[in-house]
């Protein structure tokens, strides 16, 4: 054996050593965040028990614990999230777009860059304020007297309130401002990760740009696209600051539209095109008054309606999760 | 019903063809929301904010009044008296729920923005001053004695710093964030000037975080509303609190002692502020009715104290006063 061997046999134990000191830290790291979690879910679920019956899914805020209810939180959640969605999937995606395929490296382009990652560290409540001014009261342009705007379309009048109020709509359009940036950098990133050179081959075969990215671009980055979207609207599902901040209400007997049930969508077709104009209050709002109520009892109250905000979490995220596997699954490059 | 549907949207489509949209006037007076209905029944909308003191009592009245007129939504937000008051003042709401008397800016920006407004005591609630269980040496305080505790830059830090027989440990104190209206009403009795505290206490917006601060802390000491402390007296033992310097005048704050008004200075009134044009929709005027007639059974239900005979009476004056002068549009 060479000098050189014995060395190398002498310093292998040690090097396998710290890989695999290397390993269980970063499993530890994985066990802590999977454990708390564990311990936070456990503790919810266990406080709830009991408090999550039908009931509490189907009746309305009281004063009694074991009458308190979610609906009208759950369905201001279920609008807001609708909204949110249709506002800022579009625009966000557009804008990624824009500024990944189109524009030129321009100071504009980089200025627009920098701040887009900057507000997305901007903190919701000010989004709040932001919101609160813009579309709650549209700068005071009509002073004390609120217009209504009506609209004709051809099932019913559509009123629209000006300025908007503390509706469903300044609240989604107010999230949607909040979760814009998260999804146009997280759509640039998957947009960036799309290899030149299926851009190229699209060229070469004489497609345009558009045709480019409508059939090779957009298709191959939708996944991450979709994934970035998931955490921004989960974002948007649980934020409380801002909407405190816009004035959404605490007790609300009522649900936007008066839409309770899938069946009112039928009886009752007004209520789609009003629930957007309509008060409302939303999950994270009633758990939060819960909390800071009098009666201990509603400590379990609100553990049950944290419990339905984790169960709509989840169900949005099985949504996503399951569009981008199938978005994922008609790529074969 | 079916032909009626299919005429609305013949109407509908024309109005489109031939009206577009249209732009209308909504204030507060205008009846977009409101009207006595053709049988009678109440529709429209109530729109409350303001202190998240009041709000359990505003709640269940809320709760209680749709059972009866389904046809009107009462909402009710949080965001504070003062809060509250700012969206107040534009006449974006038409009740703010107050745990203090109106300020002397606020009154001022209801006359910049031409809003009038009526001020109706509902209710009373008796700050209270908490310790822990197992702390056996104070049973009452002087406003001097907690004068000295409280006050901007004080020297007190043990318990023996306030009475020399009390024990050589750390006060810890909780109360109220600067935010709340609690805070403003207890500073302006204790230490004779709104917001003049010291600032080396654990500050908290949620009651039930000082709760539980104070039933986990033998050497603590707290301050907030007394429907905390009606809910959670197996956590907590409540200190009686004398005016003055002399301690043999103590009063514990309890129904009858707040209601009969000898809790003093730390009892205060918990106030609706009604916005006069507000009191022209039935649907406003009949929930304030409401609010003075059965829901001051509901005053006690959720922890506060209710008003004397007399005073509910001397409100319930106020009230009809107010809505005979503009009461031309109620449907009775």
């Amino acid at each position: 054996m060479s000098n050189l061997d014995r060395v190398f046999e002498s310093r292998l134990a040690a090097r396998h050593r710290r890989g695999r000191v290397f390993a269980s830290v970063c499993m530890a790291s994985t066990w802590f965040a999977v454990g708390v979690l564990v311990v936070l879910l456990i503790g919810v679920v266990w406080q709830s028990a009991g408090w999550l019956n039908w009931g509490f899914l189907t009746n309305f805020d009281s004063r009694h614990p074991e009458q308190a209810g979610v609906l009208a939180g759950l369905w201001g959640s279920l609008w807001l999230v609708l909204y949110t969605t249709l506002f800022s999937v579009p625009t966000g995606i557009g804008a990624a777009l824009y500024l990944e395929e189109y524009s030129r490296d321009t100071w504009l382009r980089r200025l627009i860059q920098v701040n887009l990652s900057n507000l997305a560290g901007v903190p919701s409540i000010v989004y709040g304020i932001l919101g609160l001014t813009v579309f709650v009261r549209m700068f005071g342009l009509f002073g004390s007297q609120p217009k209504v705007v009506e609209v004709s379309l051809i099932f019913v009048n559509l009123q629209i309130p000006l300025p908007l109020g503390r509706t469903v709509i300044a609240a989604a359009l107010t999230l949607s401002l909040l979760i814009l940036p998260v999804v146009i950098v997280a759509a640039q990133e998957a947009l960036r990760a799309v290899p030149a050179s299926i851009r190229h081959a699209s060229y070469a075969l004489g497609a345009t740009q558009w045709q480019t990215i409508r059939n090779q671009v957009l298709p191959a980055a939708l996944p991450g696209i979709l994934t970035g979207v998931i955490l921004a609207i989960s974002r948007a599902i649980g934020e409380t600051a801002p909407l405190v901040m816009i004035g959404a209400l605490t007790y609300v007997a009522f649900t936007p539209g008066d839409i309770s049930s899938p069946a009112d969508v039928f009886t009752n077709p007004h209520g789609i095109v009003e629930a957007p104009f309509d008060t409302f209050t939303a999950l994270p709002i009633q758990i939060f008054n819960w909390v800071s109520r009098p009666k201990t009892e509603y400590q379990h109250v609100a553990a049950a309606g944290i419990v339905v905000l984790l169960a709509v979490l989840l169900v949005t995220n099985a949504a996503a999760i399951f569009l981008r596997h199938r978005f994922q699954k008609r790529i074969r490059w | 019903m079916r032909n009626m549907w299919r005429l609305t949207h013949f109407i509908s489509v024309g109005c489109l063809i031939l009206g577009g949209c249209t732009v209308k006037d909504a204030g507060p007076d205008a009846s977009r929301n409101s009207s006595a209905g053709s049988a009678g029944k109440l529709t429209g909308r109530v729109m409350i904010d303001g202190s998240s003191t009041v709000f359990p009592i505003s709640q269940a009245v809320a709760e209680e009044f749709q059972k009866q007129h389904s046809g009107v939504k009462v909402v009710v937000g949080t965001s504070g008296t003062g809060g509250g008051f700012k969206k107040f003042v534009v006449g974006e709401t038409d009740i703010n729920d107050a745990s203090r008397p109106i300020k002397q800016k606020e009154i001022d920006a209801c006359k910049e923005n031409g809003i009038e407004y009526l001020e109706l005591k509902i209710a009373i609630d008796g700050l209270s001053v908490i310790v822990n269980p197992q702390n056996d040496w104070c049973e009452c305080l002087t406003v001097a004695q907690l004068n000295t505790i409280w006050k901007p830059n004080s020297e007190v830090i043990n318990w023996s710093d306030v009475n020399p027989k009390w024990p050589q440990e750390k006060i810890r104190l909780y109360g109220p964030d600067t935010d709340s209206g609690t805070f403003d009403y207890f500073t302006e009795a204790i230490c004779g000037e709104e917001g003049a505290s010291r600032s080396d206490y654990t500050p908290s917006a949620d009651d039930n975080v000082l709760v539980r601060g104070v039933a986990g802390d033998r050497y603590s000491l707290g301050y907030f509303g007394y429907a905390y402390y009606v809910e959670n007296k197996d956590k907590l033992k409540i200190v009686g609190v004398a005016s003055g310097t002399d301690s043999t005048s103590c009063v514990q704050p309890t129904d009858e002692t707040i209601e009969a008004g000898n809790y003093v200075p730390l009892s205060r009134p918990l106030l609706l502020y009604v916005n006069k044009a507000s009191l022209k929709k039935p649907e406003v005027a009949t929930y304030l009715e409401y609010y003075l007639e059965q829901g001051q059974a509901l005053v006690s239900e959720v922890g506060y104290v209710r008003l004397s005979q007399s005073l509910v009476a001397e409100t319930r004056q106020t009230l009809e006063d107010a809505l005979g002068g503009s009461d031309t549009m109620r449907g009775e």
